[in-house]
């Protein structure tokens, strides 16, 4: 779970560095660089819930 | 090619600004210190120097070079027809840089001054745990393989910098004081750093509510606060003059946004935990300043002194939140705020600079896609390190030194001899 939202971070990157590279200018453009930016949050999101404390972990 | 040739006032403007940037570096050495127990406050200080120093020593022999500068040699990539200039291949071991009309050397003691800000930024979120070793060996990987990299699209004449003359977003990516390059890659180290250190012994009671650790002495930090700001005043002036190209004139509104931003950022921090708390916070107020002043960053010569004051306003009251919120609910241990002071506090600073500063249209995707870029490499570049680092031999120190404080533990002697100091958990 920790490496998969490590992964999806700079997935989510590419998304955007493909959508500036291959898409003209306009509002498909935009979206699939917020659509790229809202993996990584995903992505992000994952890292954060694989570091919480298990309920036995707890100190 | 070599770096832009700067008119002689321009030049000599931006290399009394550069001097004043370790003031930055000490601003935030003695807030972090401040935050800090007794027992590890001399060890918090040294931890801050040798960050220096190792981030320093880096730069000289790999991250002047792979940083570049504006206009310098690149390595490229082409794809979809365009150039993407993703590291600087300049000589190593800063050989050819020298005194001559290029302003080369005023971009070096730039980037030299601004790897050493984000090498302590970590600190802040590492402290009372982190081995002193540790501490260099992670600077070294940060300042080598994620700062510069990130540092050279940025301000090293890269894909991002690039950004508005290859698909015509706005300006390029706009960051001139650092806070995505210093301040955002330092706080998401941070970040890094206190998920694999984990909590200090005793942060969390077993039922997971947090227990208070006070700081040691509020005089560090509401200094620290003091000095941080003229650090970054020179900090943005140098980077206004340097890579959007101000004159002197131009820069002058500078000195005005940071300072509104940060004033403001403290007013809106002062009123929410007065509201919440019943009483003002001077250590989330010195947070929220410190957030102020890192938001501040990203377009402090682009944005006016009304869109400061709203840039300064939110950040304040983010860091709050913040703070909770990574305590509270996460469960991170941050002793000295760094990750939701620099990271959330730089990330709102980029992304305001897309919506307020006036340089063209699409400003904010260019804005978006750096911060992609921040979250996309430097964030899992950071963990990933630390993480090989760890396995190698943990970044922690052991439970008994922790008891003991580190300052005896990695030192030898407390920083407070002549004191009694009461027995903690």
């Amino acid at each position: 779970m920790r490496l998969a939202g490590f992964l999806l971070m700079p997935a989510g990157g590419i998304i955007v560095l493909a959508a500036l590279s291959m898409l003209p200018p306009g509002a498909a453009r935009e979206a699939f660089v917020l659509a790229g930016v809202a993996i990584q949050g995903f992505g992000l999101g994952v890292a954060i819930r694989s570091h919480l404390p298990r309920p036995e972990e707890k100190e | 090619m070599k770096p832009p040739v700067l008119p002689d006032n321009v030049a000599a403007l931006a290399f009394v600004c550069v001097l004043l940037m370790p003031c930055a570096v000490a601003g935030l050495a003695l807030l972090a210190a401040g935050l800090a127990r007794s027992r590890n406050v001399a060890h918090s200080l040294l931890s801050a120097l040798c960050a220096v120093g190792v981030a320093g020593v880096v730069y000289f022999a790999v991250g002047a070079a792979w940083q570049g500068t504006p206009g310098g040699r690149e390595a490229v990539l082409w794809a979809g027809g365009r150039p993407w200039g993703w590291i600087g291949s300049g000589r190593l071991l800063l050989l050819g840089v020298s005194g001559d009309v290029s302003s080369a050397p005023l971009f070096t003691m730039f980037g030299l001054f601004a790897v050493c800000l984000a090498a302590i930024i970590p600190l802040g979120a590492a402290a009372e745990r982190w081995r002193l070793g540790a501490c260099c060996a992670s600077t070294a990987g940060f300042a080598a393989l994620v700062y510069a990299p990130f540092a050279h699209w940025t301000w090293g004449g890269g894909w991002l910098a690039q950004l508005g003359a290859t698909f015509h977003l706005g300006g390029g990516f706009l960051d001139t004081g650092g806070a995505g390059t210093v301040q955002a890659a330092g706080g998401l180290a941070a970040l890094a750093l206190a998920w694999i250190l984990g909590p200090r012994r005793g942060k969390f009671h077993p039922d997971g509510t947090p227990a208070a650790v006070p700081a040691h002495n509020a005089a560090f930090v509401l200094a620290g606060c003091f000095l941080a700001w003229l650090g970054y005043l020179g900090l943005n002036c140098a980077g206004a003059l340097l890579f959007a190209r101000c004159d002197v004139r131009g820069a002058a509104i500078v000195p005005l946004n940071v300072t509104l931003s940060a004033g403001a950022a403290l007013l809106a921090a002062a009123a929410v935990t007065r509201l919440r708390y019943r009483v003002v916070d001077a250590s989330l107020c010195a947070n929220a300043w410190v957030a102020g002043l890192a938001a501040a960053s990203a377009a402090s010569s682009a944005v006016t002194p009304a869109g400061s004051v709203i840039v300064g306003l939110v950040a304040g009251t983010l860091v709050i939140f913040s703070v909770e919120w990574l305590e509270l609910r996460l469960k991170i241990d941050d002793p000295a705020g760094a990750v939701s002071v620099h990271a959330i506090g730089g990330l709102w600073g980029l992304l305001a600079a897309g919506v307020l500063a006036n340089t063209g249209p699409e400003q904010w995707l260019a804005q978006v896609v750096g911060i992609a870029a921040l979250l996309g490499f430097v964030l899992p570049a950071a963990y990933g390190f630390n993480w090989l680092l760890d396995r190698r031999r943990s970044q922690r120190v052991p439970p008994d030194a922790e008891r003991r404080g580190l300052d005896l533990h990695e030192l030898g002697a407390g920083a407070y001899p002549d004191f009694m100091t009461h027995e903690e958990f």
